[in-house]
């Protein structure tokens, strides 16, 4: 069956449909990863979009189930330039065509991949629509951008979120994970870490998060405009009043920003990939990291006195992570966790588990004392 | 961190002359980082032998010393020019080598210079085989089971212990030389003692044979810092067994998740850390395919073939990027030019597929082993980008210029399905067409894998290409079929025949139907970031991005593909020297070529490049879209002068000598009308087609008469013929490929050969010098010793010569340039070839007489006169050097290969001798082509009963030396009757100790072995080349050279003069 891309500015690209045939509407974003497909899939954080993949070859190693990073893929459709006849990978366990299917994902070959990646480059991120006809004619095109522009997301959170507290115990440190549409593998690094985690709602109110007694919090990534999110943010700031450590990841650090008053904007464009190169302010040393957001902390928004910038994206210079004055609070814009994309800032997460290691022995030795 | 303060002067050294395994990408990666380095304010001064690279051009380094790459010459360099820094890792591995002994010697501490971007204790830590596995296990990077070995009895006592088959790796050697998989043990004697020899340290690796896994590698960098990154990796068709180099390869790996490409970034990562890496670095991968198990292969901790293949993919300049780094600067200093916007510190993100394919040589040496193994074979390679895999494979197939254009080229559907079966276990350089057959045969997938071990991935992207097939054949050629078919880079003609259509008919249907190529654009980041860097290639599948546009002239240059013998990169020091000349000029200049080993390629030589094959179809693509105001193609060997009738068609002005005038100098029969009416004399000779005709012609000129095919390059089919069996095979073998052309049979002359290349602009003639050959006619120009200024001639034949020169170039039109060949023969000149266009020597020529000879050529194309560029027409004035160009050969890894020189090409590359004197220029060229002697003093000639009279003098020469001479029994006889004590040993047929024994005994520096004209030769004579090569024996099969080298061996001397040809 053929299908169709609409962007709101009028382009139709066409290609050949896969997957489910639901129509669908919703912001169109490209991502660069070579690699990762099934996890850019499975990331909750794209609940509401549509994403181009840019490298041209996907579904090449098919899809390897443990790889997902949620339960289901969240994100509203996929658009690629071609996908592979066959999975060529010892651990596949299913053909991507397969696997859209089960899921219902529209996904959308055949496309100018390129070219739809340059629009968005040029005009920012637009919204847009997967739809389904034979002929492009068919296309009814003056109606569809009426609703294509009529679009917009909504409480992404709520909808990607748990709904019942998850653990996953160990002996180690408590750490309270929020889920705010989390990626399991940042689950996995703590997990793997020693830590026992516990998987909360991103409606869970503080106060029973805090009652829970955790070393550390951590504040996951998740879908949209982090400004839409005021109950959240409300939440954000008790956990920062608390004194628990916390380290935050994507939405979380914009969370904690706004929950201090920050400000954060929409980007152009945004960052998503897994070649971006992010500097560590006090080192110099440059990382590469997994990004997906749409949206930025303004830096400056934030008094010296309350947090200050602790990495830079070295291409654009925007905010890509910050220090809580005071605090054992950090934030990072990116995804140590990576999945996909490069390990290289993972020490991240030893670094979370160095500081609420540092509190309890303190607070023991305050306790002695 | 800013720039390192105190490196102010640095030395940088090159690769030396082209040979398997070591090609033109260090020439890319060293003009690349010369320029970088000058742009930071740099003095640099070169040492390479090649006088045919870009790099050693007085404008790309301060100071260019094309001298022999040997550690005495590199002392006697420091001590000259006194370089604070040595970058040693831009010359591949002969001159990280170098700079490795000079270290070791500690001669560099003692003079105060620094190894700039990667230490010695780096380079040893990833060279040496012992520190390597050392290294690794201290980092818990798995290797195979190995164990480094110096005699055969250790390496076989291993084999047994870890089970055969055994990988055999000799240390601090080119391409793999002198490895391979040995499956029992009687391989892995034959294999390990030829392997012990030819390492400089003696040393081989017997390693777990791991043949059969994913082969993938990584090309990172790392700074100063300690900040890396991945310019990208790469995953080899051909699964780990077949070297690198020979591979298919495609960019970025295919069948590995995010999962498998992080474990390997993260393992590159730890490595490059611990080795201390400062720039770029290579590391290959064997990757289980069915599990997370792999091994490092191996490390290279500098520029190399596939980091010029890394750059050329994504448009990261590793090379310029290193030399930065080297300097001190830290990747997020360094701007990523192409973006303008994004720092070099990123990795690259490909929106397209890349693949590679190995320009094999066995078109040149038929009787050569096609097989494919560790040790490296193929001159160089062809690079082709889609955005799919089937596409970038068809596109790299036709751009190798080996009569292939699809996977139905070689044709195996004579075999039954039981030796097809059979035949997908031989690893050679046709496998992808046998798997093609076999699934046109309806044989399935995993068959196939299990047979080839080739990832299934692979093999579904082949039957794409073969369904595609079957459709053209059976279905009606709708407007989706074709638009599907050209998806895959079907090209018109092979549609057309497919479907019983012309190929015209198939250009104008999808003309009609709106199906042409788009050209979309390399930029480093997927479209991320708006690019500043005008690199394309061709897709039917999009939007086109580049826009035509221009306030200028535009001029299209055709490269010369991928380099292979007889078309070298001489050819692509011509190409960018007219896009340099035509910029200049005020031009907008545009490249198309193929080959990413090249300086041609880089992304800031021309104002636009085309990454795209160099055939009539896709370059159609580019001139509908460019619409260039002219083309220049005598500047791209062969590969662009057979392009010239295709642009005519197109309607694009041929700048330059005309079409009709090439024309004339190709066809034999214009050509000889060109001649009468100059009143130039040539050898006698006739045209013909067949075999008849040309038994008829040998009987009428009378034997020996040379035998060739028209319109070729470096002799390709060229042979000469001293009987009616020779002149029947020899045609059987040229008319093996179907040719458009006649076969040329001439009388062969035995005299001197004399050639010049030449500047004319219609009216005047410039001739920067006249060369002479120091082997008689006979053996190829480009596998002949030349030597400029000719000294043998008297100003009476020069003249001539002149005057021939300029008769031709009138009669001819030439604008441009000319390249003629003369023979002397008793007193009188004959011109036996003229080419209208660029030649080898031109490089040479150019850089010793310091006349800029692209430059003028270009002018004149441009409509300038000589003399308006201030030239004196005629012949030059004699430079005050000798300048002696050698060719060098890289036979000992062709397995099977008749070293035999004649009047076909074989050399691969070359290098110059330079000096005032004429002993001393001999001297070095011999020493730069790696024939550095005394060693032992035991030599063997081996000659035939008439060439004795010539050899007997020759040899009491090296005996006077003090050279001890072995003689088989005939050739010993009459040596000793002459008085020279030569001492008889057995032939090889003959019971030991023969002459077999004595070459496998490694006491011998030379075997002279001139065998007899014509196809007969001796077993016996070729089994003593191929061995004495193999052992690392200089072989001499030419009695002309023979007489150079021992002149040149009498006149050694121990400190060379060095000169900077910068500042002739």
């Amino acid at each position: 069956m053929n299908a169709f891309l609409i962007l709101e500015d009028g382009h139709v690209f066409p290609g050949k449909a896969y997957g489910s045939c639901r129509d669908v509407i919703s912001e169109i974003v490209f991502n660069t990863s070579m690699t990762g497909y099934t996890e850019v899939l499975t990331d909750p954080s794209y609940s509401g979009q549509a994403v181009v993949m840019t490298y041209p070859l996907i579904g090449n190693y098919g899809v390897c189930l443990e790889d997902m990073e949620s339960e289901k893929p969240w994100l509203s459709g996929f658009i690629v330039r071609e996908l592979s006849r066959i999975p060529a990978n010892f651990r596949s366990d299913e053909t991507i065509q397969s696997f859209l299917l089960r899921y219902d994902i529209p996904c959308i070959a055949g496309v100018d991949t390129r070219a739809v990646t340059k629009l968005l480059r040029e005009k920012g991120t637009m919204r847009g629509m997967i739809a389904h006809t034979e002929t492009k004619e068919a296309l009814d095109t003056d109606a569809l951008l009426e609703q294509i522009r009529a679009y917009h997301t909504g409480d992404e959170v709520a909808r990607v979120s748990r709904r019942e507290p998850e653990r996953l115990p160990r002996a180690g440190l408590k750490v309270a994970l929020m889920d705010y549409g989390v990626k399991e593998n940042i689950a996995r690094c703590l997990h793997a870490r020693g830590c026992d985690v516990t998987i909360w709602p991103a409606s869970t109110p503080a106060e029973e998060v805090l009652a829970s007694d955790p070393d550390g919090i951590m504040l996951s990534n998740g879908p949209g405009d982090p400004k839409e999110y005021k109950e959240v943010i409300r939440e954000v700031r008790k956990l920062y009043d608390s004194d628990v450590t916390v380290f935050a990841i994507c939405l979380g650090h914009q969370l904690m920003a706004l929950a201090l008053g920050g400000d954060t904007h929409r980007m152009k464009y945004g960052h998503r990939g897994a070649n971006h190169p992010v500097r560590d302010l006090r080192t110099g040393k440059v990382y590469l990291s997994s990004q997906n957001h749409g949206y930025v902390v303004d830096e400056k928004s934030l008094p010296e006195t309350i947090a200050v910038p602790a990495f830079e994206n070295v291409n654009d210079g925007t905010n890509e992570g910050m220090n809580y004055i005071g605090k054992n609070i950090f934030t990072v814009q990116f995804h140590p966790e990576a999945s996909p994309g490069p390990h290289d800032t993972a020490f991240l997460f030893d670094r979370f588990i160095e500081m609420m290691n540092q509190k309890k022995a303190e607070e023991r030795s305050g306790k002695n004392a | 961190m800013p720039k390192h303060p105190e490196i102010k002067k640095v030395l940088v050294i090159g690769s030396g002359p082209i040979v398997i395994g070591q090609a033109a990408e260090f020439d890319y990666a060293g003009t690349q980082a010369c320029r970088s380095l000058k742009e930071e304010g740099v003095e640099v001064v070169l040492l390479n032998s090649n006088p045919a690279t870009i790099m050693t051009d007085g404008d790309i380094a301060d100071r260019v010393y094309i001298e022999p790459l040997t550690a005495e010459v590199l002392e006697q360099l420091i001590l000259k020019e006194q370089p604070d820094s040595v970058l040693p890792t831009l010359g591949g591995q002969a001159g990280l080598n170098l700079a490795m002994e000079l270290e070791e010697a500690g001669f560099l501490k003692e003079h105060n210079v620094k190894l700039i971007g990667t230490t010695a204790l780096t380079i040893k830590k990833a060279e040496d085989r012992l520190e390597f596995k050392r290294t690794m296990e201290k980092i818990h990077e798995p290797v195979a089971p190995s164990k480094v070995v110096e005699t055969v009895e250790d390496g076989a006592a291993f084999a047994e212990e870890i089970g055969y088959p055994v990988v055999l790796r000799p240390a601090y050697t080119l391409g793999g030389s002198g490895g391979g998989i040995a499956s029992d043990r009687e391989e892995l004697e034959t294999i390990l003692e030829n392997g012990l020899r030819l390492s400089r340290v003696g040393q081989v690796l017997v390693e777990r044979c791991i043949a059969g896994w994913k082969e993938i590698e990584y090309e990172v960098m790392r700074d100063g810092a300690g900040n890396c990154i991945t310019v990208c990796n790469m995953e080899n068709l051909d699964p780990v067994g077949v070297h690198t180099g020979d591979s298919i390869v495609v960019a970025p790996s295919q069948t590995l998740g995010d999962k498998e490409y992080q474990m390997l970034r993260d393992s590159a990562f730890n490595i490059i850390s611990e080795l201390g890496i400062t720039g770029g670095c290579n590391v290959q991968y064997a990757l289980h395919p069915e599990s997370f198990e792999y091994y490092v292969i191996e490390v290279n901790p500098r520029v190399s073939r596939s980091s010029a293949l890394a750059s050329k993919a994504t448009g990261y300049p590793i090379a310029k990027v290193s030399a930065k780094i080297a300097l001190g600067y830290t990747l997020d200093e360094i701007k990523n030019t192409v973006t303008g916007k994004t720092y070099a510190s990123f990795e690259p993100a490909l929106d397209y597929c890349v693949v590679k394919m190995p320009r094999l040589p066995f078109d040149k040496f038929i009787s050569a082993k096609r097989n494919l193994s560790t040790q490296m074979k193929a001159t160089g390679e062809v690079m082709s980008i889609c955005t799919n895999f089937e596409g970038a494979l068809m596109k790299a197939i036709r751009s190798l210029e080996q009569h292939v254009d699809s996977l139905m080229s070689y044709d195996f559907s004579h075999l039954s399905e039981a030796e097809l079966r059979e035949a997908l276990s031989i690893v050679d350089d046709r496998r992808i067409w046998r798997i093609a057959e076999a699934l046109r045969r309806g044989i399935g997938y995993e068959t196939i894998h299990r047979i080839s071990r080739i990832d299934e991935w692979f093999i579904d992207k082949i039957a794409v290409l073969v369904e595609m097939e079957k459709r053209l054949r059976e279905e009606p050629l709708t407007e989706a079929l074709l638009r599907e078919a050209k998806r895959l880079e079907f090209p018109d003609h092979v549609i057309a025949s497919l479907s019983g259509r012309t190929a015209e008919d198939v250009k104008e249907l999808r003309i009609s139907f709106g199906i042409t190529a788009a050209f979309k654009m390399v930029d480093t980041c997927a479209a991320e970031f708006a690019a500043q860097t005008p690199y394309y290639y061709s897709v039917f599948d999009g939007e086109n991005e580049a826009d035509p546009a221009s306030d200028k002239k535009k001029i299209l240059i055709l490269g010369s593909g991928p380099i292979r013998i007889g078309q070298g990169i001489e050819f692509d020091f011509c190409s960018v020297h007219c896009a340099w000349a035509f910029e200049k000029e005020g031009y907008e200049t545009i490249i198309i070529n193929n080959n990413p080993e090249t300086v041609s390629t880089d992304f800031d030589i021309a104002n636009k490049l085309y990454f795209e094959p160099l055939t009539p179809e896709d370059v159609e693509n580019v001139v509908r879209l460019e619409k260039p105001d002219g083309a220049v193609v005598q500047f791209g060997g062969q590969t662009a002068i057979k392009l010239t009738e295709a642009l005519l068609k197109m309607g694009v002005p041929i700048l330059g000598t005309s079409a009709e005038n090439v024309d004339a100098a190709e066809d034999r029969e214009l050509f000889d009308k060109v001649l009468e009416n100059c009143g130039i004399p040539r050898p006698a000779g006739h045209t013909v087609y067949t075999v008849e005709e040309a038994l008829e012609a040998a009987h009428s000129l009378g034997y020996p008469v040379l035998v060739r095919p028209s319109y070729v390059l470096g002799g390709q089919g060229m042979q000469i013929a001293i009987s009616d069996h020779d002149i029947e095979r020899f045609i059987e073998n040229i008319n093996r490929i179907a040719q458009d052309h006649p076969i040329l049979v001439d009388k062969y002359l035995m005299g001197k050969e004399i050639e010049v290349d030449a500047v004319c602009d219609g009216e005047d003639i410039l001739i920067p010098g006249i060369m002479e050959h120091i082997e008689r006619a006979g053996i190829h120009s480009g596998d002949s010793i030349s030597v400029y200024p000719a000294q043998d001639l008297n100003p009476e034949i020069k003249a001539v010569i002149t005057d021939y020169t300029a008769r031709l170039a009138r009669e001819l039109h030439i604008i441009g340039l000319l390249n003629i060949q003369f023979i002397l023969c008793d007193g009188q000149i004959y011109v036996i070839e003229v080419n209208p266009r660029s030649s080898r020597t031109v490089p040479y020529i150019s850089k010793v007489t310091g006349i800029p000879i692209v430059k003028l050529a270009t002018g004149v194309i441009l409509g300038k006169k000589l003399k308006e560029m201030g030239y004196e027409p005629g012949l030059q004035k004699e430079a005050g050097y000798y300048a002696i160009k050698i060719p060098v050969f890289s036979f000992e890894k062709i397995r099977g290969a008749d070293i035999n020189l004649g009047p076909e090409m074989k050399s691969t590359g070359e290098c110059l001798g330079i000096s005032k004197s004429f002993n001393e220029a001999l001297y070095k060229a011999f020493l730069g082509a790696g024939i550095r002697l005394p060693k032992y003093k035991n030599m063997v000639i081996t000659v035939r009963k008439s060439d004795r009279p010539e050899v007997i003098p020759i040899a009491k020469r090296f005996e006077a030396l003090g050279y001890h001479i072995y003689a088989t029994d005939g050739t010993a006889e009459d040596l000793r009757a002459a008085g020279i004590n030569a001492e008889t040993i057995n032939k090889y047929e003959e019971p030991s100790p023969n002459l077999m024994d004595l070459i496998l005994g490694h006491r011998l520096d030379l075997v002279i072995d001139i065998p007899p004209r014509g196809v007969e030769h001796s077993r016996d004579g070729f089994l003593i080349r191929r061995n004495a090569i193999e052992t690392g024996v200089n072989v001499i099969t030419a009695m002309d050279t023979a007489e150079a080298l021992i002149t040149s061996l009498e006149n050694r001397e121990n400190d060379l003069t060095l000169v900077d040809i910068a500042r002739l």
